[in-house]
């Protein structure tokens, strides 16, 4: 399903940025420049872009308007704080992080199966009605810890698992979407009656896209739990889906680069907010009306930084001019 | 058979507080196809609104209400004016994200402003209790229940018997012939979000006598309950809005009696899924199929 192969030179030119990326930042670590301040903003930035290339996906390439993230969040959360509360140890740590993403499958495909006939706005509510309705199953279950949540929650998620997460899931997306199953998916955005036309199982791709999604939603909950340590049924609400989704619209629907810009503005103007408290709220509300009413395409529209594109445009301008 | 009409009492004043909301969202989604997200905010600002004239200025109940519904109509003009004129010719998903952002913006503004402290609504009418053959009915379930039918009624002669709702009702079936008519749409979807948020700023007044208690988050759960009712009568009918209303609330209070209480919002979810899947247009609406 996902290839590899055709893109394989721009992978293994992206994977080189990404480790000289990851040795770059060490350094900045082991120099100090990065401090534990910073570095806390670090994974909170990588665990928000795990998360919005994941509802970027569903929303942007898919078309699918979905309200329910935090939902699949949660699944991961819950699943490695449980898993890794019996079996504390790093290997525990992967496999509740598979567990979080089996499970989180399963509850996509069973929220999906159904909802995603619908359309736009409808959409959206039943699937935030979904993940409220597994937000309130936590909340009643005492395997979770109920409304208090769960504590202690041994720390395995530090900087360089969550650089490593960051890039895998992005790769994974990314060629995702420009392998043959991403233009079926794009296709069934643009027009699902003629997607449908030209033999497309326009249900099929829809799903696909939706369980890639939430299954990254998970990986990034795993995370955030075993980074912060402490989780509760309420870190999951409406409230975490629609931050989600301020990232994504912000950065432009359909730009995984976008994406990436935002949740770093973001996540730098939320360390700089941080004395301002609920007011930071307040801004970031005006902030996604005021995107929505005069840039509905987000910052960087559907713009992608692509290598492929810095290559071939020298060569495009000497045609032009010869 | 007691417990039965004691939940159905119980419900049906739930209810009405729903139905008076999912009167907004259904007016304002057969008009401009829009789920106002906003619209559970405006009734913790109806709310929030009785809580300070009767604090401060010791209203009685008919003026708070009266003014909390006048309060309630000039934010959701305003807020219309604003956020949602600007993108009446844009994608449904632009639309429905600024309606999220208003209604973000709304409960962290009143949290900045009035802080998030969940404070207890002012009791201006003594509570009664009533013993009708076992049934306990309070002067509080009857007061609401009278005034939101009374609303309701108002509401239905307004739409159906003077010329602003007929205007709406033209609006919403296609509104380029209803311009070329002669009808000033900007003027009717205003007066649209006016009546539909004058209706939730009651409903915020009459749930806080209701519950005793309010906070800026308030308007969330209640809105997307309304919205379930909306949907489950048919949206865009204004009957279906009322008597999905009631029966969201009488499901709540059976689910609660029968010990769930914990699974109530879920239940509502769950229902909200099924008939978006079962019955897509409502037990009212009118089943429209797609051309290509």
């Amino acid at each position: 399903m996902i290839k590899l192969k055709a893109n394989f030179k721009y992978n293994v030119i992206w994977f080189l940025i990404m480790v000289a990326g990851f040795y770059l930042m060490n350094t900045l670590i082991l120099v100090g420049v990065i401090d534990s301040f910073i570095e806390n903003m670090l994974v909170t930035i990588g665990i928000n872009i795990i998360l919005a290339t994941g509802l970027n996906l569903i929303i942007g390439f898919a078309g699918q308007f979905s309200l329910g993230h935090a939902g699949f969040m949660a699944i991961g959360a819950y699943a490695t704080a449980i898993v890794t509360q019996t079996n504390s140890t790093p290997a525990g740590f992967y496999i509740s992080i598979l567990v979080g993403i089996v499970v989180a499958i399963i509850a996509a495909l069973i929220v999906g199966i159904p909802t995603l006939r619908l359309r736009g706005d409808y959409l959206a509510i039943a699937t935030m009605g979904a993940a409220e309705i597994i937000r309130i199953i936590i909340n009643n279950l005492k395997i979770t810890g109920g409304a208090a949540g769960m504590f202690n929650i041994p720390q395995f998620a530090d900087w360089p698992t969550v650089y490593i997460m960051v890039c895998v899931t992005t790769i994974i997306i990314v060629n995702f979407i420009h392998s043959r199953a991403g233009r079926a998916v794009t296709s069934v955005r643009e027009d699902e009656i003629a997607a449908e036309a030209m033999g497309i199982n326009v249900t099929k791709w829809k799903l696909a896209a939706f369980v890639l999604g939430a299954s990254t939603a998970a990986v990034a909950g795993s995370l955030h739990a075993s980074y912060l340590q402490t989780i509760a049924p309420n870190d999951f609400g409406i409230m975490e889906s629609i931050s989600i989704l301020i990232i994504v619209v912000l950065g432009g629907v359909g730009s995984i680069t976008g994406t990436f810009v935002a949740a770093v503005v973001l996540g730098v103007l939320d360390t700089v907010l941080q004395n301002f408290g609920t007011l930071r709220m307040v801004i970031y509300a005006v902030a996604l009306v005021l995107i929505m009413i005069f840039k509905p395409s987000g910052l960087l529209g559907t713009w992608e930084l692509s290598i492929k594109q810095l290559w071939r445009r020298p060569k495009r301008k000497e045609r032009v001019e010869s | 058979m007691d417990t039965l009409f004691q939940q159905i009492i119980n419900g049906l004043s739930l209810g009405s507080i729903y139905a008076l909301l999912a009167l907004g969202y259904t007016m304002v989604y057969g008009i401009i196809k829009l789920i106002n997200f906003a619209h559970g905010d405006i009734y913790m600002l109806g709310a929030f609104w009785g809580y300070y004239v009767i604090n401060t200025w010791h209203f009685n109940f008919i003026s708070a209400l009266l003014s909390a519904m006048v309060v309630g109509a000039a934010s959701g003009v305003i807020i219309e004016y604003f956020a949602y004129r600007p993108l009446r010719h844009s994608p449904r998903i632009t639309a429905l994200i600024t309606a999220i952002g208003v209604s973000f913006f709304l409960e962290n503004g009143m949290s900045y402003l009035f802080s998030s402290n969940t404070r207890d609504f002012p009791q201006i009418i003594k509570q009664v209790n009533y013993h009708i053959g076992g049934v306990l009915i309070s002067n509080i379930q009857v007061l609401i229940l009278v005034t939101a039918c009374a609303l309701m009624v108002l509401l239905q002669l307004i739409i159906k018997k003077t010329k602003m709702g007929r205007a709406m009702r033209a609006v919403s079936v296609d509104a380029d012939a209803a311009e070329l008519v002669g009808i000033n749409i900007n003027w009717t979807i205003s007066f649209t979000f006016a009546l539909g948020s004058a209706l939730a700023g009651a409903a915020g007044v009459l749930i806080g006598l209701y519950y005793n208690s309010i906070d800026p988050l308030m308007g969330m759960t209640p809105g997307i309950k309304a919205f379930v009712a909306a949907v489950l009568g048919g949206i865009g009918s204004v009957p279906g809005a009322s008597v999905g209303g009631f029966l969201i609330g009488i499901l709540e209070t059976f689910v609660q009696s029968i010990g769930l209480s914990a699974y109530k919002d879920a239940v509502v979810y769950f229902v909200l899924i099924v008939i978006l899947l079962i019955l897509p247009a409502g037990i009212f609406g009118k089943n429209v199929k797609e051309k290509v």
